[in-house]
């Protein structure tokens, strides 16, 4: 509970958490879209897909300055586990979360005109799931890292790569061949892709089965070695090994994107999604 | 019925790096003893508290506090203790009763937070912000929160440094009520009127190492320390009588005083006043300055506390 009320006093989250999925929202929809109310649901997919993979951001850089400032060393004389931290850390950024995507859904039907809700239950499990997985990375990187501005230039990469590659900016069939291949092992395309058929096609729960099994085993894995990994002193260093450890998080990916790479499937999907908005998309500014 | 001492520690052994900082720690609290640990900064007092409350592991040595081992006990042994930390911090947007909910919800058992702001003054504090507290409310927050879940024990580290002297006097009394309770309180500090006023036994910790322990005036018996007596007299008299005088290791005169030193002062009295009659002479005044604790910290180390 309180873990909440601190959240909505943290500046950071607010604008990661709200405000930027926001602006991406109305740049999407507003200029990229204009006009052309097909094209709002696979916008709203990676506007979807870019608050819950805020998350990431979150509370995270919160835990870090917290470390710091020895507010933690407190925690530790009480009987609350690193997993109760962690715990906290989760349920409050979820809950957090879900009116910012109310509100989303609320301006795409009602600014951007946006028909029907996609398949409701399969958005809000993928949105579930997504928020507890990329929480749970932002947290690996925040018991990994020793300061804070060591925490942020990481986030900073990490974020990067989500934002660019997976198809939550760029759509996924715009992307070079090369970088394609290197995105379906993230686990950001497949939330990206998840929510797009979701909205789109209306894909029921059982058809994204192996987006939500590595998305589930991904978050698991991670909350686990967040959970190892988790520091109360800024004193102590993260031990090498930790850092390695933290890699075995995106197993669930490696093993998914080598299928992937396979069968193809997400990249048939991605296409069509895509050239269902009618119109040619193209990223350079529509005149209307 | 407790068979071992409420807190033990065997020579506790710990090292950062280079620095030693205890090497060879040892000593036993009772039930419901205030007991203190005093010594300059960096003599290994910080670490030895956070040794026992679970905070750093030792090298060397053993802690037991209620029976558990810090290290391994888990929960039990945070059921029972409550600290209140060297640097206490708390996220600046938090509010006063926010602090002791949250932290009161960590327990089976715990103290109301109406209860533990009246008893501490902060009822006005209810719901400021952590970053709108002072010094004092903070000590007094981190105090509250200390025995937010009723502890056995508890430890209070450096409880009133940086305060003003009437803050502290307030801090005092908090603890002096604590007392009443019985529970059993480790205290550490810098200040020696502090562990003289508050502890019922005394450590004298320096680099590292217990260099003295026992009830205040134990300790201040024990030593040789001399007691000055401040005496000023009708008419004048000579040095070396007053020297001569039963227990008197030296006398000096500045201004209209004798300051005589001495080491049986019941004696130099007596014999002082006998002195005086003989010589038909009067006492104007008579100022006995006891050793303190710095006395006895500086004759066992040569050095003064406060550095």
């Amino acid at each position: 509970m309180s873990r909440m009320r601190l959240a909505m006093r943290n500046r950071a989250f607010l604008f990661f958490s709200l405000v930027m999925p926001l602006a991406f929202l109305f740049i999407y929809a507003g200029i990229f879209g204009r006009g052309r109310v097909q094209a709002v649901p696979y916008l709203l997919a990676e506007v979807l897909a870019l608050t819950v993979m805020g998350s990431f951001w979150g509370l995270s850089v919160q835990l870090v300055t917290f470390r710091e400032q020895g507010i933690l060393r407190r925690f530790r004389v009480t009987p609350v586990g690193s997993s109760a931290m962690l715990a906290s850390s989760l349920v409050s950024n979820y809950i957090l979360t879900l009116p910012t995507i109310a509100i989303e859904f609320f301006l795409s039907r009602s600014v951007f005109h946006m028909n029907g809700l996609g398949n409701v239950l399969s958005i809000f499990v993928l949105v579930t799931i997504g928020t507890v997985t990329f929480a749970s990375l932002g947290l690996i990187v925040a018991s990994v890292t020793n300061t804070m501005q060591e925490t942020q230039i990481i986030n900073q990469i990490i974020w990067f790569v989500f934002l660019f590659i997976s198809g939550a900016t760029i759509p996924f069939p715009m992307l070079p061949g090369a970088v394609q291949a290197v995105a379906v092992f993230l686990p950001a395309t497949y939330l990206v892709s998840g929510l797009q058929r979701a909205m789109i096609d209306h894909t029921n729960l059982p058809d994204l089965g192996m987006y939500l099994a590595s998305l589930v085993g991904c978050a698991l894995i991670a909350f686990i070695v967040a959970a190892q990994l988790f520091r109360w002193e800024p004193e102590s260093k993260a031990p090498r090994q930790a850092k390695l450890w933290a890699a075995a998080a995106v197993v669930p990916f490696l093993l998914l994107g080598v299928w992937e790479t396979v069968n193809g499937d997400l990249r048939s999907h991605a296409m069509k999604n895509l050239q269902s908005i009618r119109e040619p998309y193209t990223l350079e500014r529509i005149e209307h | 019925m407790l068979i071992g001492a409420t807190i033990e520690v065997h020579n506790l052994t710990k090292r950062y790096g280079e620095v030693e900082a205890l090497r060879g720690v040892s000593f036993a609290v009772d039930e419901g003893e205030v007991f203190g640990l005093l010594g300059p900064n960096g003599a290994g007092k910080t670490s030895t508290v956070e040794i026992l409350e679970g905070l750093r592991t030792p090298d060397g040595g053993s802690v037991s506090v209620c029976g558990l081992d810090p290290q391994t006990s888990g929960a039990e042994f945070k059921y029972a203790i409550g600290a209140a930390l060297q640097a206490t911090a708390l996220p600046d947007k938090m509010r006063v009763h926010e602090a002791l909910d949250l932290f009161g919800s960590f327990y089976p058992k715990r103290r109301g937070t109406h209860e533990l702001l009246a008893r501490f003054g902060l009822e006005e504090k209810r719901n400021a912000f952590y970053s709108q507290l002072s010094g004092g409310q903070k000590q007094r927050l981190a105090l509250a929160m200390a025995l937010v879940n009723d502890p056995r024990v508890v430890f209070l580290d450096e409880p009133t440094a940086g305060l003003d002297p009437q803050v502290r006097r307030e801090i005092y009394d908090i603890i002096e009520e604590l007392k009443k309770e019985k529970k059993t309180i480790l205290l550490t500090t810098h200040y020696i009127e502090e562990a003289e006023k508050l502890c019922d036994r005394v450590a004298i910790v320096d680099h590292g190492k217990v260099i003295a322990l026992g009830t205040p005036r134990e300790l201040k018996q024990r030593s040789g320390a001399v007691t000055r007596i401040t005496v000023r007299m009708a008419k004048p008299e000579s040095n070396g009588a007053l020297s001569s005088l039963e227990g008197v290791t030296e006398c000096r005169a500045e201004a209209d005083d004798y300051l005589l030193y001495s080491t049986r002062v019941p004696r130099t009295i007596v014999a002082l006043v006998k002195h005086l009659e003989e010589q038909n002479n009067e006492l104007v005044s008579l100022d006995i300055s006891a050793p303190s604790l710095e006395d006895i910290f500086l004759e066992l180390t040569g050095r003064r506390l406060r550095d």
